[in-house]
């Protein structure tokens, strides 16, 4: 079990991280001639300030949580998995064309549901297949899954370009848009849509899978040592695969809710940046399905923020991923701060101490 | 762009001779990423966030270029503005269980957010690029000419893959960063400090990469965007896995790279306008077929540094 010391420090930690890369931002900002309180009450006012505002932050924290999943599940299978924008992509453009295909002859749940299947079943598959290549070849999972970004930007620009390109789409080349009545409407009295409902529901889902079901039991053990895994006779490569396909899922539901809720259509705004927030939010979240869902809100609210950054500091646009890549290299310097601290260091036991191990030491 | 000039005056023969020049063109920032890569691999880190030093060290060359005049000083400045990423990656990736894949990622997203943020304003203008040597003034058509114009960055990179390989096989720097990467334990016997041998090995790679980074905005394509670079970083890395952490190897690889990913502008160039982004799509299909076919999961890969990617 762990003590309540462990718990706090595994909370604090991240946390105390994200306030020292919110240091670091206001310190890049004075160096370019920002004045960092204004910034930060800017992106405090644009974020989280007012409700009205911050339902735009909720508009951009749902499909990172649902993005921030295609890292996390792998994760805990010890693998490094980045094709978090890939699989948004091709999710949502399975989604569109099932979207369109169907059209307006069955009614629109079934539709919704159509394409949230193909989304999921077209992610699903795009990051299987890093995870095959993984088992089945050793193809490092990181590269590949990055690679697979690629192609799937270029099948996006292509398949937008040409044979699925709506002609009425001039400066923004787009997909047929879809049926006004298939889109994903917003949750009552918000402007938030349902993607946001989906986000929450797969973050729980997929936390209770991984922390209290046996197939997730056996994907943990599989993660901690894959020999002792084999000996035990876990099916690594199955649980590699599946675990795969469900991150891959995660993320193509993210692609079929931008494109069924904001979108209308598939096109290059698919690849904005939840595909790299998406990373961030996994691992600041420490691999955590629930702590993701708060992690999602806070980087949806950097997002957020990035028009105003623009319109009143006069920060371009690219000052949001300044913002993310700070508080990332923070997050990760923080692991190594694990044990550090005497506070949520254990108390001695009263059980007596176990002899010290003579290990051998290298001088140096 | 000089390619369309080219196939435009040749007809149908231009395709290959694009490919050619831009084999050379194209190379050329593979060339430097993946030698700056092999060297900080050697030493037992992988370096995933060159993609990031490839973009801060394109838009630092140009506007350096832009600001003084002088593309050779926008060149070493983009080796400057690697090397102080390798030292944060060098410094962070060697911290306790800071895994340095996942410092790799972050990078990625420093690196290009400072590019973007900084080369905002190099966008529009045009700075002074790098002179070149014209190997084809024998000939009269200015296609042959243009296409055979060869960057001094070019053959400094063509220079630094032997005596990268002379360097780790026969000098005792070179030693001891293939006793850090080998046999952490058997360089600590030794008296090397590890944690400087890598660091010093990371910024030196990150150094080279930044200077694929000016051969990018200074040379080939030779402008400042957003998206000049789309994963060369990126594939840098998966060609010195396909080039078995040999340099010379890197060199045969860069090369091969840079040719396909001439393919698409050439075939477009000509007319085949269909399937443009597909053809774009070849260096990365390419890369992830030959980590098919070279990867193995019943051994580890021959001339694999014997500690990369381990523990801390």
């Amino acid at each position: 079990m762990q003590s309540w010391r462990r718990t706090l420090e595994s909370i604090c930690l991240p946390i105390g991280a994200i306030l020292v890369g919110l240091l670091l931002f206001g310190v890049f900002c004075a160096a370019v001639g920002a004045n960092p309180i204004a910034v930060y009450g800017s992106i405090w006012k644009s974020a989280f300030g007012r409700w009205n505002t911050f339902q735009n932050t909720l508009i951009r924290a749902a499909p990172l949580m649902l993005s921030s999943l295609c890292t996390a599940l792998p994760a805990r299978l010890g693998l490094v998995i980045i094709g978090n924008e890939g699989a948004l992509v091709v999710g949502g453009l399975a989604a569109v064309s099932i979207g369109l295909a169907m059209g307006t002859s069955v009614a629109p749940t079934f539709v919704q549901i159509g394409m949230a299947i193909a989304g999921m079943i077209a992610g699903g598959v795009w990051i299987a297949i890093a995870g095959g290549l993984r088992h089945y070849r050793a193809v490092n999972e990181t590269i590949s899954s990055l690679l697979l970004n690629y192609i799937a930007i270029a099948l996006l620009n292509h398949l937008v370009g040409g044979p699925m390109r709506d002609p009425s789409s001039l400066n923004k080349p787009s997909t047929y848009p879809l049926a006004e009545v298939n889109m994903l409407s917003a949750i009552p009295g918000m402007r938030v849509h349902w993607g946001l409902v989906f986000g929450v529901i797969t973050c729980v889902i997929a936390y209770f899978l991984m922390q209290r079901t046996t197939f997730g039991f056996a994907a943990r053990t599989a993660g901690g040592n894959i020999r002792a895994a084999r000996i035990a006779g876990l099916p690594v490569g199955k649980l590699t695969l599946m675990v795969c396909f469900l991150a891959g899922a995660c993320a193509g539901l993210a692609g079929m809710v931008e494109v069924a809720a904001v979108q209308g259509a598939a096109n290059e705004s698919l690849n904005v940046g939840y595909g790299y927030g998406g990373i961030l939010v996994a691992f600041a979240a420490r691999h955590n399905p629930l702590a993701a869902v708060l992690v999602s809100l806070l980087v949806g609210g950097i997002l957020a923020s990035g028009g105003i950054l623009q319109r009143a500091h006069d920060l371009p646009d690219a000052t949001v991923l300044v913002f993310q890549g700070i508080i990332f290299l923070c997050v990760l310097y923080s692991d190594s701060l694990f044990g550090k601290f005497a506070f949520f260091k254990e108390r001695p036991a009263p059980l007596p101490p176990a002899p010290p191990l003579k290990s051998p030491t290298v001088p140096t | 762009m000089t390619t369309e000039v080219t196939t435009q005056a040749l007809g149908w023969w231009g395709v290959p001779l694009a490919i050619i020049a831009g084999t050379m063109r194209g190379g050329t920032p593979f060339l430097f990423v993946s030698l700056g890569e092999c060297l900080t691999e050697k030493s037992g880190k992988i370096n995933l966030g060159l993609e990031g030093t490839l973009l801060l060290g394109a838009m630092t060359a140009y506007g350096t270029s832009y600001l003084t005049g002088s593309p050779w000083l926008g060149v070493l400045a983009a080796g400057i503005a690697g090397a102080f990423l390798g030292c944060i990656h060098g410094w962070l990736s060697q911290q306790l269980r800071v895994n340095d894949v996942a410092v790799g990622i972050a990078m990625i997203i420093f690196g290009s957010g400072l590019a973007f943020f900084f080369g905002k304003p190099f966008i529009q203008p045009s700075a002074p690029q790098l002179p070149t040597f014209n190997l084809g003034a024998w000939s009269s058509n200015p296609a042959v000419q243009a296409a055979l114009a060869v960057s001094p960055l070019f053959l400094l990179g063509l220079a630094i893959a032997p005596i990268m390989r002379w360097f780790f096989r026969s000098t005792r720097w070179g030693l001891f960063i293939r006793a850090a990467g080998d046999s952490p334990e058997a360089a600590k016997a030794m008296g090397i400090s590890i944690f400087k041998v890598r660091l010093l090995s990371i910024v030196v790679g990150s150094f080279l990469a930044g200077i694929g980074g000016a051969a990018l905005s200074l040379y080939y394509p030779g402008v400042w965007t957003e998206r000049i670079s789309s994963g060369q970083g990126l594939m840098a890395v998966a060609l010195v896995i396909f080039a078995r952490w040999n340099p010379i190897n890197c060199l045969w690889a860069s090369l091969l790279f840079g040719g396909a990913q001439a393919l698409g502008p050439a075939l477009q160039s000509v007319g085949i306008k269909e399937g443009y982004y597909l053809f774009n799509a070849a260096p990365y299909v390419l890369t992830l077929f030959i980590m098919i076919f070279t990867c193995s999961p019943k051994r580890s890969l021959f001339g694999a540094p014997g500690a990369l990617g381990m523990e801390n």
